[in-house]
C-alpha cells in the first residue's frame, strides 16, 4: 500500500537537550524522519529546543520551531499549524512522553490531528510496567517476577516475598535514572525511594534481580500489513545488571547458538506484534547462561540508541524506514537505500563484528561514582567495525580519546591485587582495563570469569590481545618477528600502542609497515554480506582482507575529521560543524570525505558525505585514508579539540592542514606564546604565568595574588579548571591532577581570576577581513565555564565601545596570525577594560546556535575561506559586526545531574552540563522564561494547592552581602524563607525573617522528605568539595528535583519576571523570528 | 596450523590456515550469508558437494553440541571460514568446529577474507575449487571432482525407517532431508515413514500414507528425471507438500522446467511475499536451482509465493489437488521460523482429505 492519503502536514517532536539517556542519536533519527518525509512531499513541522541539532536546521524541516518542549507550548503550535498527522516515536523518551500527554489531554482529538505510527495505547503498553506485564502474560512471555511499588510500605512487603537481590526500575524515566540493584533491606530503602520520586508517575517496578544473565538486544521493524523483521541483534559483553548505554556491546551476538537466536527473534515477534508497534522496537532480553530459559526485560516501542547503533552497525537506516512504515508504506515497498535493488523487507546480514564502547565523563568527573548499574552514565559512545572481536575492540578502543588507546591503562599496573579483584567484581568504567591487567598477571581465564560473569568468549578474545601484547613486548623492534608483527595488526592493535611498546616512534612503525607490505584493506558496509551489489559508500577497515574500495577520481577531495564521542565539553554541536562542512565542501563541487566513529550522530549517516570511513581517528587511521583518497587537504575547525590536537602529527606527516596554519594553531594554545602575541597586539589579557613542575604552582599562585585559575595546556570543556581562593586548595589541586596521570595536562596554566563580565565571539576569518554573526554575553560572571553559563543574543549589558573593542580585537587577531577560517574568542570585561581570556582556533559551541538565529551560514563560509574564497564574495561585502536581529536568544545549558551520583553540579571553571536548550522571544522576559523553562513556576500567586512557595538559602559568607537583593524580591514576592543557620541569622539582621535549619544532614534530610522547596539558593564556597553539607544540599535539590542556583546572575532572569508582565509565550518558527526587523512587527507574525 | 588454499578453477588462488582433513575434491563453491547456525548447515546434506563460504567471518563461537545436527553426516566437501574460534563457550557444546572437521575428514581454511572470495563467486557466478596445500590451479585436476555426483543417492536413507505416532502418516521422500523436517512431522503428531528417494508409487502407496512429504536434498533436480513419473504419481494420490528440492521436483513432474541460478540463494533473511495476503516472512533457504516462473502450467498450479530481491519463484499450490510446495525452508534450522505454518497447512489437508487416497484423474 502506497502512503496514506490526507498527508500534507506533519508534526515532528525532537527530543530536547542532551542529557545523559538520551543524546545525539535522536538528532540522527529525527533528522533522517524530516528528510524521509519531506521527499514525499510531505510539509514538515519539527518542535525541539536543542538549537546544537541539524534537525533544526531550516533546510531539514520546513517549519522550526526551537520553542519548549511542554504541551502548552505543542498545544499552540498544532493550533497554528493543523498538521494532519505526528510522529511522536523519533523523539527518544521526552518525545514519546509529551505524545501520549497530548493524546490523554484530547489535544490530538480535539485538533483532528492523525498519530501517526505506534498508537499511544501501544506506546502505554509497551512503557507502562503493569500494561506491559500484563501483556506479556497474556501472551505467554517470560518476565522476571516482579510488583508495581508506589509506596514504600508495598515494596518493602514484595521484597519479603521475593527476596533479593532484585532490581527497582522507575516508570518513565531517562535512561532508567534512579533505577538499581539492591542486595539487602538498607539498600533497598535507598534506591526504592529514590526510584519513587524520579519517576513522574511515581511509579516503580521492583523485580527479582537476573544479574550475570546474558544481556541480549534486538532491533525489530514492523509495518502495517503485519509484516516484521529483525534489523539486528547485539549482545552486551557485560552482563545483565550493567544499562544497555554503558556496556560494551557486540552485534550481531556472538555466544548464542541459532536455536537460542530464533528463539528470541521469536519472542521479538511475538511481542512486537502483541504491542502493534507500526515501526521500530527494541526489546532487551536477559538469557541464562545455562539454559535457554530467558526473560524480556525491557521494550522501547520507539527509536532508541540502540536503533541508532543497529543502524550504523548493518547500514539499514531505522529511522528513516520507520518514518516511511508511519505514514503508510509496506517494507516491502520501500527500497533498501544501501544496495539501491533490494527491499527494507529483509534482515541485514553482516560480514564483520561491531564492537561498541562507551564513553564515560570520570576523566571529568574523577570524584564522581563510577560504579554502573542500572541508571545510565556515559554520555556517548563509539563504534568500530573489523572482521575479528580483537580487531574491532582494538579500533573502539582507540577511538574513545581517553588516557588509553589500548587495553593497556596506566593506572592498573600499580593496583594491588585485592584492588584489581575489587575492580572485576563490580563494574565501572575500568573494569575492561582491569580484566586485561588481570591477564597480563596471569590469572586464569576461570578466575575471571567468576568475579566478572563475563562469558567466556569475550575473555579468551581479550586475552589473545594481551597475549600478543605481552610476546610483542619480549623482543625489540628491530628483531621482532615479523609473523607476530603481522598478528599484531590483524587483531588491529595500534601503532601508537606498538609504539609505547617498543619504544620507538609511531612514524618508524608505519615506515616498516610500508616495507613489509602490511596494509589495511577497506571494506563495503552493505546490508547483505556482498550477497548483493550495494552502492552506498560507507567504509571500514580491516587487516583480515583485501582492499575492496576502489578510490574515485576526477574531483578533488577534501578530508573532514569529525569529533568523536560525545563527551563533557564536546558534544553534538561539533557534529552539527562537521556535517555543514562536509556539505559546504560538496557544494564547491569537491568530494567530501567525512571519518568519524560516533555511531549515534548525522555525520556518520552514509547520506550526508560522498564517502564516509567509520574509523578511529587516529593518526594512523586518518593517514591510511588520507593515502589512499589522495585528499588534497584536511578540514580539522570542525571536529572540536579532538580534531584539532591531531594538527601537529598530520602536518608532520606531511598532510595537508587547510585553513589557520599549524604554526599558529601553536602560537594559540601555548600560553607563553600567547600573551606575547596579545601583548604585541596591544591586547589586554589577564596576568599568569606557565607552570612546568609541581612545586612552582604554589609560588607563582602567591605572586598573582588569590584567587587564581588553574588548567592544564590540553582541555576540553575546561577539564581539570579550578578557581583557588588560597594555598591549600592549589595544593588539593595538585594532588588531584598528579593522581589522573595525564601528560597533555602540564604545563599547567595559572591565571589571575577577575569576576568581570563574561561574553564570546565567533569569529570568521579569510585573513584580510572577518565577519562576527554576534556577540554573547555570558549571564554568569566569569569563572564558570562558557559551556555552562546562560549566554544571551543579542547583549543587553555591552555597551556600543565594547562592542568595538571586541570585534578590534577579535580584527587584530584575525589577521595578524593570520586566522583562516574560524575561531572563538572569549573575553571577560572587567571595570570597563576588555582582557582577552583564551583564543580557540576552531568552531565552537555557540556556532550552530549564532547560525540559526542569524541566518548567517558559518560553518559553510568558513570551510569556504578554507577552500580559497574570500569572505567579501561570501557575504556579499558585509564584513565586521553584523547588525543584531530583533529578539532576543538565551541559551540556558542542562544538566545530568540525576545521573551522576557523587559529581557536585556547582557552577565552575570547569564545564559540567550535557546539553543546551534555547528560548527565543520578542523580549527578553519571554526568552529568558522558554529557555529556563520558567513559565508557571515564577509567580507566587500561581503557586499549586493555595500553600505559599518557599525559597531555600545557604550563602557563603562572601556572598551574604551579595545576596540580599535577590532573597529580598522573593519574600516581596511572597516566598517563603528557608535558611542554614549562618544565613538566617544574616538575613535577620536585615529583617528578613526566616525558617532557620541546622547543617546537620539527617535534620536536613528530614526537612526535604516531609516538603521540598520551591526553589534552592546555594552559594558554596569555592573550591571542590569544600564544604560537604554545601554539596548535600545540593544532592537534595537534585533527588527531589527542586531546582537549585549555585550563582545570582543565573537566578536574575527569574527575579525579573516578578515585574515584567506576564505576558503570554507564544511560539513562533525560526523563520518568524528571523523577519522581524522592528520589535513593533511582532504582532504581523502571530 | 598448516597453510592451506582454495584454489578456483577460474585461476584464483586464496590462502589460509589448513583445518580438518583434506579430501581431495573438487566441488562447487557456494556461500551462505547466515550469522548462526554453522552446524546446521554443514550437516545439512543438501550441501553434499559443495565447498561451502561462511560470509559471516566469525564461526565456531558456541561450539557444537549434541543436538542441532540436521543429519548423521557432515555433508559439505569443504569449508571456507574467516576467523575460526578455538576455544568455544556454550553450555551445549560438546566439541570445537575444527575438532568436528577432523574427525569426519572433511577439509576447511581459516583466516580467509570470505568477502572477498564471495566476491569472486558472484562475478563467475558458479565456480568449483578445491581446498589444497599446493596453490596451483593445475592441482584440481588431481582432484576429484565431485560436483557432478548423484548425491541424492549417497545420502538418502537405504531403507525405509518409521517413527511410530499417534497422528497421521506421513511418508517422507528422502532426497537428503533434514532432520528438522522430520521434527516438525513428528512435533504434529504425525507417523513418519522415511523412504528412499527411488520409491515408487506402488511402494509408497503400500505403506498406506495419509500425505507425502517430498525433502529437501543436493543437486541439479534434473538427475531425478528417471522417476519424475512416479513423483507426478504420487502426488495425485496423497496430500503433498514439496521442500527445496522437494518443491522443483513436484515443478518438473508437473511439466514445468528448472533453471541454475547465478549464484543461489543460501542464507537466513530471505523476504518472501506471499501472494494472497501481501505479507512477507523471512525464511530460510539453500538453493542452486529454481522452477522457471514462465514454464508452470497456470491450468493446473498458482504461484502462492515469491522472492522479494528478484522475484523468483518460491512457492506454488495445485489449483484442485492437495499439492503444495515451497522453494525455502519452513523447518528453519538455521534461519526463522516465521512460515512453519506451511506444516500446519499440510497437515489440515491431510486431515481434511480424510486419509483417503485420491482417484487418479
Amino acid at each position: 500500500m502506497p502512503k496514506h492519503n490526507n498527508l500534507n502536514k506533519i508534526l515532528v517532536i525532537g527530543s530536547g537537550p542532551i542529557v545523559i539517556g538520551q543524546a545525539a542519536e535522536f538528532d540522527y533519527a529525527g533528522t533522517q524522519a524530516c528528510l524521509a518525509l519531506k521527499e514525499e512531499g510531505i510539509e514538515v513541522v519539527l518542535v525541539n529546543n536543542n538549537p546544537a541539532t541539524i534537525m533544526t536546521d531550516q533546510s531539514v524541516a520546513d517549519k522550526v520551531y526551537i520553542e519548549p518542549l511542554n504541551v502548552e507550548t505543542i498545544e499552540k503550535i498544532i493550533s497554528r499549524e493543523k498538521p494532519d498527522g505526528m510522529i511522536g516515536t523519533l523523539g527518544g523518551q521526552t518525545g514519546l512522553n509529551l505524545t501520549v500527554e497530548l493524546y490523554e489531554k484530547g489535544i490530538l482529538d480535539k485538533y483532528d490531528v492523525k498519530l501517526l505510527g505506534t498508537s499511544v495505547e501501544s506506546i502505554q503498553k509497551g512503557e507502562d510496567r503493569e500494561k506491559f506485564r500484563n501483556l506479556m502474560i497474556e501472551i505467554g512471555e517470560p518476565i522476571p517476577e516482579s510488583a508495581i511499588i508506589e509506596d514504600f510500605q508495598s515494596g518493602v512487603e514484595f521484597v519479603k516475598e521475593i527476596g533479593y537481590p532484585v532490581i527497582i526500575r522507575p516508570a518513565y524515566t531517562l535512561g532508567g535514572a534512579g533505577g538499581g540493584f539492591a542486595n539487602n533491606d538498607e539498600e533497598f530503602e535507598a534506591v526504592l525511594k529514590q526510584g519513587l520520586t524520579l519517576s513522574p508517575i511515581h511509579q516503580v517496578l521492583v523485580e527479582k534481580s537476573i544479574k550475570g544473565w546474558k544481556e541480549v538486544e534486538y532491533e525489530v521493524m514492523r509495518d502495517e500489513n503485519d509484516t516484521c523483521t529483525i534489523v539486528c541483534n547485539m549482545e552486551n559483553m557485560d552482563p545483565v545488571g550493567v544499562h544497555t548505554g554503558d556496556s560494551i556491546v557486540v552485534a550481531p551476538s556472538q555466544t548464542l547458538s541459532d536455536v537460542q537466536y530464533q528463539i528470541l527473534r521469536n519472542s521479538s515477534l511475538k511481542v512486537i506484534r502483541a504491542l502493534n508497534v507500526v515501526g521500530g522496537c527494541n526489546i532487551q532480553f536477559a538469557l541464562d547462561t545455562t539454559s535457554n530459559q530467558y526473560y524480556i526485560i525491557e521494550v522501547n516501542p520507539r527509536v532508541s540508541r540502540s536503533s541508532a547503533l543497529a543502524s550504523k552497525a548493518t547500514g539499514y537506516p531505522i529511522a528513516r524506514i520507520a518514518t516511511k512504515c508511519a505514514i503508510g508504506y509496506h517494507l516491502d515497498e520501500i527500497l533498501n537505500p544501501i544496495t539501491g535493488n533490494t527491499y527494507a523487507s529483509f534482515e541485514p546480514a553482516i560480514d564483520y563484528i561491531v564492537v561498541k564502547l562507551p564513553r564515560f565523563p570520570f576523566d571529568k568527573f574523577s570524584e564522581g561514582d563510577r560504579s554502573l548499574g542500572t541508571q545510565m552514565k556515559a554520555t556517548g559512545e563509539v563504534m568500530a567495525m573489523d572482521r575479528s572481536f580483537e580487531g574491532a575492540l582494538n579500533k573502539a578502543l582507540r577511538s574513545m580519546e581517553m588516557n588509553a588507546h589500548s587495553l593497556y591503562l596506566k593506572s592498573m599496573p600499580g593496583k594491588t591485587k585485592e584492588e584489581l579483584v575489587e575492580l572485576l567484581k563490580k563494574p565501572t568504567d575500568l573494569r575492561l582495563f582491569a580484566i586485561a591487567e588481570a591477564f597480563k598477571r596471569g590469572f586464569t581465564i576461570e578466575e575471571v570469569i567468576s568475579q566478572t560473569e563475563i562469558d567466556r568468549w569475550f575473555l579468551i578474545k581479550v586475552k589473545n590481545i594481551v597475549d600478543c601484547e605481552q610476546k610483542l613486548a619480549s623482543h625489540s623492534w628491530e628483531e621482532a618477528p615479523v609473523d607476530l608483527l603481522k598478528t599484531a595488526k590483524r587483531m588491529n592493535i595500534g601503532d601508537r600502542r606498538l609504539s609505547e611498546i617498543f619504544n620507538v616512534p609511531e612514524k618508524e612503525i608505519r615506515l616498516k609497515w610500508k616495507s613489509l607490505n602490511v596494509k589495511r584493506g577497506y571494506k563495503l558496509v552493505d546490508t547483505c554480506a556482498a550477497e548483493f551489489d550495494a552502492v552506498t559508500p560507507y567504509f571500514y577497515s580491516t587487516y583480515q582482507g583485501a582492499d575492496e574500495v576502489e578510490s574515485s577520481h576526477g574531483k578533488k577531495k577534501i578530508l573532514v575529521v569529525g569529533s568523536g564521542p560525545i563527551r563533557i565539553g564536546q558534544g553534538i554541536e561539533f557534529d552539527y560543524c562537521s556535517v555543514h562542512a562536509a556539505l559546504a565542501v560538496k557544494k564547491l563541487g569537491f568530494e567530501a570525505i567525512v571519518m568519524n566513529n560516533n555511531p549515534e550522530t548525522v555525520s556518520t549517516d552514509y547520506s550526508i558525505a560522498d564517502r564516509l570511513y567509520f574509523e578511529p581517528l587516529a593518526v594512523e587511521d586518518i593517514m591510511a585514508v588520507v593515502e589512499k583518497e589522495q585528499v588534497q587537504g584536511v578540514l580539522l575547525q570542525f571536529g572540536g579539540q579532538t580534531a584539532i590536537n591531531l594538527a601537529n602529527a598530520l602536518e608532520d606527516e606531511g598532510v595537508t592542514i587547510l585553513g589557520t596554519s599549524m604554526k599558529v594553531i601553536d602560537q594559540l594554545e601555548d600560553r607563553h606564546e600567547f600573551y606575547s602575541l596579545l601583548n604585541e597586539l596591544d591586547i589586554p589579557h589577564i596576568a599568569g604565568t606557565t607552570i612546568n613542575e609541581p612545586e612552582e604552582l604554589v609560588p607563582a599562585a602567591e605572586k598573582l595574588g588569590y584567587p587564581v585559575l588553574i588548567r592544564p595546556s590540553f582541555v576540553i570543556g575546561g577539564q581539570s579548571m579550578f578557581i583557588c581562593y588560597n594555598n591549600k586548595e592549589v595544593e588539593k589541586y595538585l594532588t588531584r591532577i598528579m593522581e589522573d596521570g595525564n601528560d597533555r595536562c602540564w604545563p599547567l596554566l595559572v591565571d589571575q581570576y577577575l569576576p568581570g563580565m563574561e561574553c564570546e565571539i565567533d569569529v570568521i576569518s579569510d585573513g584580510e577581513n572577518i565577519v562576527v554573526p554576534g556577540i554573547f554575553e555570558h549571564l554568569e560572571k566569569a569563572g564558570v565555564h562558557s559551556g555552562d553559563s546562560v549566554a544571551l543574543f543579542p547583549p543587553v549589558n555591552i555597551s556600543d565601545s565594547i562592542k568595538k573593542t571586541l570585534i578590534e580585537y577579535g580584527e587584530k587577531i584575525a589577521n595578524h596570525l593570520p586566522i583562516i577560517g574560524m575561531m572563538n574568542i572569549q573575553f571577560v570585561v572587567h571595570n570597563e577594560v576588555v582582557y582577552v581570556l583564551e583564543v580557540n582556533p576552531r568552531s565552537s559551541r555557540t556556532v550552530p546556535i549564532m547560525s540559526k538565529v542569524t541566518g548567517v551560514p558559518m560553518i559553510e563560509w568558513a570551510t569556504h575561506v578554507q577552500l580559497g574564497k574570500s569572505l567579501k564574495e561570501l557575504s556579499g561585502g558585509s564584513v565586521g559586526l553584523f547588525p543584531e536581529p530583533a529578539y532576543y536568544s538565551v541559551k540556558a545549558p542542562i544538566f545530568s545531574a540525576s545521573k551522576l551520583k557523587g559529581v557536585d553540579h556547582v557552577l565552575g571553571p570547569e564545564m559540567k552540563s550535557t546539553g543546551e536548550t534555547l528560548g527565543l522571544g520578542v523580549t527578553l522576559e519571554e526568552a529568558f522564561s522558554k529557555a529556563l523553562q520558567l513559565s508557571g513556576k515564577v509567580s507566587a500567586k500561581e503557586s499549586a494547592a493555595g500553600e505559599e512557595p518557599t525559597i531555600f538559602c545557604s550563602i557563603a559568607n562572601r556572598a551574604k552581602e551579595e545576596s540580599l537583593d535577590s532573597i529580598k524580591a522573593f519574600a516581596k514576592e511572597g516566598y517563603k524563607v528557608i535558611a542554614t543557620e549562618g544565613t538566617a541569622a544574616f538575613l535577620a539582621k536585615h529583617n528578613i525573617s526566616s525558617e532557620t535549619l541546622a547543617k546537620e544532614k539527617v535534620l536536613l534530610h528530614e526537612f526535604w522528605k516531609n516538603k521540598q522547596p520551591d526553589l534552592v539558593l546555594n552559594i558554596p564556597n569555592e573550591g571542590r568539595d569544600g564544604e560537604k553539607i554545601g554539596f548535600y544540599i545540593r544532592e537534595l535539590a537534585v533527588r527531589y528535583q527542586v531546582p537549585y542556583y549555585t550563582s545570582f546572575d543565573t537566578l536574575k532572569p527569574w527575579i525579573n519576571l516578578f515585574s515584567s508582565e506576564n505576558e503570554e509565550e507564544k511560539p513562533r518558527t525560526l523563520g518568524e523570528y528571523r523577519q522581524l526587523t522592528k520589535l513593533n512587527e511582532v504582532g504581523a507574525c502571530q | 596450523m598448516k597453510q592451506g588454499y582454495l584454489v578456483l578453477e577460474t585461476g584464483e588462488i586464496f590462502e589460509g590456515k589448513l583445518i580438518g582433513e583434506l579430501n581431495n575434491m573438487v566441488g562447487e563453491v557456494v556461500f551462505n550469508t547466515s550469522m548462526t547456525g554453522y552446524q546446521e548447515i554443514i550437516t545439512d546434506p543438501s550441501y553434499a558437494g559443495q565447498i561451502l563460504t561462511f560470509c559471516y567471518p566469525l564461526i565456531g563461537n558456541y561450539g557444537l553440541n549434541d543436538l542441532d545436527d540436521e543429519s548423521f553426516q557432515t555433508a559439505v566437501s569443504g569449508v571456507i571460514t574467516g576467523d575460526i574460534c578455538e576455544e568455544h563457550s556454550h553450555f551445549q557444546a560438546t566439541k570445537g568446529f575444527q575438532e568436528r572437521l577432523e574427525q569426519v575428514g572433511v577439509p576447511g581454511l581459516t583466516g580467509v577474507d570470505t568477502r572477498a572470495l564471495v566476491k569472486v563467486i558472484r562475478k563467475h557466478h558458479t565456480v568449483k575449487g578445491m581446498i589444497t596445500t599446493n596453490p596451483e590451479v593445475a592441482s584440481l585436476q588431481d582432484g576429484d571432482d565431485v560436483s557432478q555426483n548423484f548425491w541424492v543417492d549417497t545420502v538418502s536413507v537405504k531403507k525405509p525407517v518409521t517413527y511410530e505416532n499417534e497422528g497421521p502418516h506421513i511418508v517422507l521422500m528422502d532426497y537428503g532431508y533434514k532432520k528438522s523436517i522430520l521434527h516438525a512431522l513428528l512435533q504434529e503428531n504425525c507417523k513418519v515413514t522415511v523412504v528412499p528417494y527411488h520409491f515408487s508409487y506402488e511402494q509408497v502407496k503400500e505403506l498406506q500414507p495419509e500425505g507425502v512429504l517430498l525433502s529437501n536434498g543436493p543437486g541439479d533436480p534434473m538427475k531425478l528425471q528417471p522417476w519424475f513419473s512416479e513423483i507426478k504419481k504420487i502426488t495425485e494420490s496423497f496430500p503433498t507438500l514439496g521442500i527445496c528440492l522437494g518443491h522443483q521436483l513436484i515443478a518438473l513432474a508437473h511439466g514445468a522446467t528448472t533453471k541454475k541460478l547465478a549464484f543461489g540463494h543460501r542464507g537466513g533473511n530471505h523476504p518472501v511475499k506471499e501472494l494472497l495476503t501481501g505479507k512477507v516472512q523471512m525464511t530460510s533457504q539453500n538453493h542452486g536451482y529454481v522452477v522457471v516462473e514462465d514454464s508452470i502450467n497456470y491450468n493446473e498450479f498458482q504461484v502462492l509465493f515469491l522472492n522479494v530481491n528478484d522475484k523468483t519463484v518460491e512457492g506454488i499450490k495445485h489449483n484442485s489437488l492437495p499439492i503444495q510446495s515451497v522453494q525455502f525452508h519452513p523447518e528453519a534450522h538455521p534461519g526463522p521460523s516465521d512460515t512453519e505454518f506451511i506444516f500446519q497447512q499440510f497437515l489440515h489437508q491431510v486431515t481434511t482429505s480424510g486419509g483417503r487416497t485420491y482417484a487418479k484423474a
